[in-house]
């Protein structure tokens, strides 16, 4: 079989997410993930040190977008989902956004074309720090006892207590992270999987026997194409999600109704 | 159980312990200094931004209200000046007709009081002239009839009754017989 292009490993598999060290044979973990984690919190903060390096009250461009991705968060999330005290959890919520939003976009950048996002450690470690900050806030608004009760005991008639608390404790105090990690994980695992079939679908096309064959490649990299715009979609929209999740627990721990 | 057997190092819901560390170090960096350097100076500059809209705005309405409190306050002393100079002037025009009739008043019991002197004087002037005329006219008369009666009648007319008695004949007589006396009158 002699292909009209170039020969390429398929289907794709899970190794696809797991490439070769930095320094071949020694720290197997040091890929270019923790690399673009790196990257992307150097963007981050390089942008906004620079853009608010000194800010005027009649905002120069960059400025402006600075303060529109921070009020965006503050008025759009922090005060509609939490309300007029929400503001303090302004910070958090625009720092997550802002970290999930660049590390989702290296997802379709190309020359890195992966986003840390696909590896489960860092969505595992945002929706920890959601956890424990939406379940401190519960405590530290309500004391534990209280927050407790608040989160896991539905108002509902006693005899049916039995079995709503565990499913209640379940969600409410277990699931959440992994749910949260899980979704931003799934999304760009599944999203870079997706343009991976496409694009390498469209070289065995290529390479196929039957002439008739050949040309669908064209149509598999004109879906790997589309794709794209919809990972562009899937990814802001998956930064936006998670905060707006964020804020939502943060804004039922401070509830006093359950 | 090939492809599980097969990817056992690579499990992609099982987190690698290091990308973890690494996550949470760059995360919690990324936090620190957005947190300590950004969103603080972006809320500083929405809370001057803030202020410098509602604030102006604000201020402005104060000083409305103060430049309208003035006003209202510079009319109401504008209007209380008026009616101070109102009434002054109606007192200064009560007191210019009192004084004029105060002057006239005093002037004429002035005028009264000279004629009245003049009349006076007067008539004690004529009290003496005529006095003194009764005497002249006496003295002459009697020198007069003296010469032209003798002397003999001299020493009876030195007895001041007889003249005294003639005059006051002439006197009832409306001093018809003194020409000169009346004339002066």
């Amino acid at each position: 079989m002699v292909g009209v292009v170039a020969e390429v490993p398929f289907p794709p598999d899970v190794g696809e997410f797991f490439p070769e060290p930095v320094v071949h044979g020694w720290a197997p973990w040091l890929t270019k993930f923790p690399f673009l984690v790196w990257l992307a919190v150097a963007i981050v903060i390089l942008f906004f040190l620079i853009a608010y390096r000194s800010p005027k009250l009649v905002p120069t461009r960059t400025q402006w977008i600075a303060e529109s991705i921070y009020g965006f968060v503050r008025k759009g999330i922090a005060e509609d989902v939490i309300g007029p005290e929400g503001v303090r959890f302004a910070p958090y919520l625009a720092s997550l956004f802002c970290f999930i939003l660049v590390t989702n976009m290296f997802g379709l950048v190309p020359g890195i074309q992966m986003s840390p996002n696909a590896h489960i450690a860092f969505p595992a470690i945002l929706a920890l720090l959601s956890w424990v900050l939406y379940n401190y806030v519960g405590v530290r608004e309500h004391g534990l006892l209280k927050y407790l009760k608040l989160s896991v005991v539905p108002p509902a008639p006693w005899y049916m207590l039995w079995l709503l608390v565990p499913i209640e404790i379940f969600t409410t105090l277990l699931m959440r992270p992994f749910t949260l990690a899980l979704r931003l994980f799934a999304n760009m695992f599944a999203g870079h999987m997706i343009l991976v079939v496409f694009t390498l679908g469209g070289f065995v096309l290529a390479n196929a026997d039957s002439v008739l064959i050949r040309p669908i490649s064209l149509l598999s990299w004109a879906m790997a194409i589309a794709m794209t715009g919809l990972e562009l979609l899937v990814a802001v929209l998956q930064a936006y999600v998670f905060t707006l999740l964020t804020a939502s627990y943060v804004s039922g721990s401070l509830s006093t109704e359950h | 159980m090939f492809f599980l057997a097969e990817e056992t190092e690579h499990n992609p819901i099982l987190p690698i312990w290091q990308e973890v560390v690494v996550g949470f170090v760059a995360f919690g960096l990324l936090l620190f200094v957005l947190g300590k350097y950004v969103w603080p100076r972006m809320e500083q500059t929405f809370a001057a931004r803030v202020d410098a809209i509602e604030g102006g705005l604000k201020r402005a309405e104060i000083r409305q209200t103060e430049a309208n409190q003035l006003l209202e306050r510079y009319r109401q002393q504008l209007a209380e000046a008026r009616t101070e100079a109102a009434r002054i002037r109606d007192e200064a025009r009560a007191d210019a007709a009192g004084i004029r009739e105060e002057m006239l008043t005093r002037a004429r019991e002035e005028n009264d009081r000279v004629v009245a002197a003049g009349r006076e004087s007067l008539a004690a002037e004529r009290e003496m002239i005529t006095r003194q005329l009764r005497v002249d006219l006496g003295t002459l008369a009697v020198d007069l009839a003296g010469r032209i009666v003798g002397e003999s009648l001299a020493d009876e007319a030195r007895q001041r009754g007889t003249i005294e008695r003639f005059l006051a004949e002439l006197d009832r007589n409306g001093g018809a017989p003194v020409a000169s006396a009346g004339g002066r009158r």
